[in-house]
């Protein structure tokens, strides 16, 4: 369908545009949870943004190479939470044998990765825009650096939302989804970029 | 005896039905599944087909697990449970597609994103594994219409105040003569949604229904 839409489209589209969090409310879990503080919200963004493009990239080549051949496009829900809950397994167990301060780091937010919505989303994304495999691999890192961004721009706001004075029912989530409505107002400037 | 035995199960029923609606609901008190909830709310319409999907998932889902919870292995269950739902979210989303198409359009990706709900997989782990299949049907009637419910109370806000007017299924129920001339449309695109939300939750613990943090 799109498949003449240039990789700088797709990456600045993905990033800024059609953010994950903001424009497509994909990822709000870790959004909310993990951004209290920067330090994480970096390594968590870090996590997706892995997890996003391997997953991208094994699910792009069964679509393309398994499912389209044979017909079974229907199914592609199935395969892919199924492929994606086993490269989070496998992600994990290399960073734990390869690299033990990389697993201290990423380790807790692994396991959480499998059910954000984030992953699946950006995988089904691929697939009902029609992107080849080099496209797929672009929109997912666009994907991931744009959910990354705003992560790191919640915590700063965050941070300084701690020491503010804010009424009572107001504090905590509430008022962190209304700064992300309003950081959502920003982004929706992006949209005439391209 | 037997009469005693069937008022206390008919009891425990409408306690678990009830819990998801007010108690546990999953939205404002445990606040779970908020892509959906955010997504689709910017009408009526969208929220009463993505409630409906979500409540014949779960309880398709809460069924089969727990029926098959004595012979499921606790190493596996996580995988085991993912494969189930995804397969009736897949039965769902073919018969939106072949049936609504209109619905099946403007949910769309968000239907099959049902799967990664963390309702549906918080409740197969929580209760459908260790619970009879009679209170896994109270269960998943409870956390589904109580999930509905709050996406309903979300997307008539966001309606009104981004379009001017409320329909259901293409009937005009009202519109509001100055608003609906000039919608503030902020409301029904993606920050309004963050906002009308961020202000629920915080008009509920005021109220006092919700516990402030």
């Amino acid at each position: 369908m799109n498949n003449s839409t240039s990789l700088i489209t797709i990456f600045i589209g993905m990033v800024l545009i059609n953010n994950m969090v903001l424009a497509k409310f994909l990822g709000l879990c870790p959004f909310f949870g993990v951004s209290k503080k920067l330090s994480n919200a970096i390594s968590m963004g870090i996590a997706v943004t892995l997890v996003m493009l391997l997953a991208s990239l094994a699910t792009s080549v069964i679509y393309n190479y398994i499912l389209v051949p044979f017909n079974v496009e229907f199914m592609n829900i199935i395969i892919y939470i199924v492929v994606i809950a086993s490269l989070v397994q496998i992600v994990e167990i290399t960073i734990r044998r390869t690299n033990i301060l990389l697993y201290n780091a990423l380790g807790i937010y692994l396991p959480l990765i499998t059910t954000n919505c984030a992953v699946l989303g950006i995988t089904i994304i691929n697939a009902s825009a029609g992107y080849s495999i080099l496209q797929s691999i672009v929109s997912a890192t666009g994907a991931g650096v744009g959910f990354t961004l705003v992560l790191i721009i919640m915590s700063g706001i965050r941070e300084r939302l701690e020491v503010a004075e804010i009424p009572k029912s107001m504090r905590g989530l509430p008022v962190a989804f209304i700064t992300a409505a309003f950081l959502a107002l920003a982004f929706m400037g992006f949209g005439g970029l391209l | 005896m037997n009469q005693l035995k069937e008022t206390t199960t008919g009891k425990k029923f409408w306690v678990e039905f009830a819990k998801g609606i007010i108690i546990t609901n999953p939205v404002f008190v445990l606040v779970l599944g908020l892509c959906p909830t955010l997504a689709v709310t910017s009408s009526i319409d969208n929220a009463l087909g993505m409630g409906a999907g979500v409540i014949f998932v779960l309880l398709g889902s809460n069924i089969i697990i727990s029926l098959i919870r004595k012979i499921t292995p606790a190493m596996v269950r996580i995988p085991v449970f993912i494969v189930v739902i995804a397969t009736f979210v897949t039965i769902l989303s073919l018969v939106f597609e072949a049936y609504i198409p209109p619905l099946y359009e403007s949910l769309g990706i968000y239907l099959a994103l049902i799967v990664v709900n963390c309702i549906i997989l918080g409740r197969a782990e929580a209760f459908a594994q260790k619970s009879s299949v009679l209170y896994s049907i109270a269960d998943a009637l409870g956390i589904g219409i109580g999930f509905t419910i709050s996406l309903l109370i979300v997307s008539f806000f966001r309606e009104i105040l981004g379009t001017g007017s409320l329909s259901v299924f293409g009937f005009t129920l009202f519109s509001i003569p100055v608003l609906s001339e000039t919608p503030m449309a902020f409301f029904i695109m993606p920050p309004g949604a963050f906002l009308v939300l961020g202000l629920l939750l915080a008009l509920f613990r005021w109220l006092g229904v919700l516990k402030n943090e």
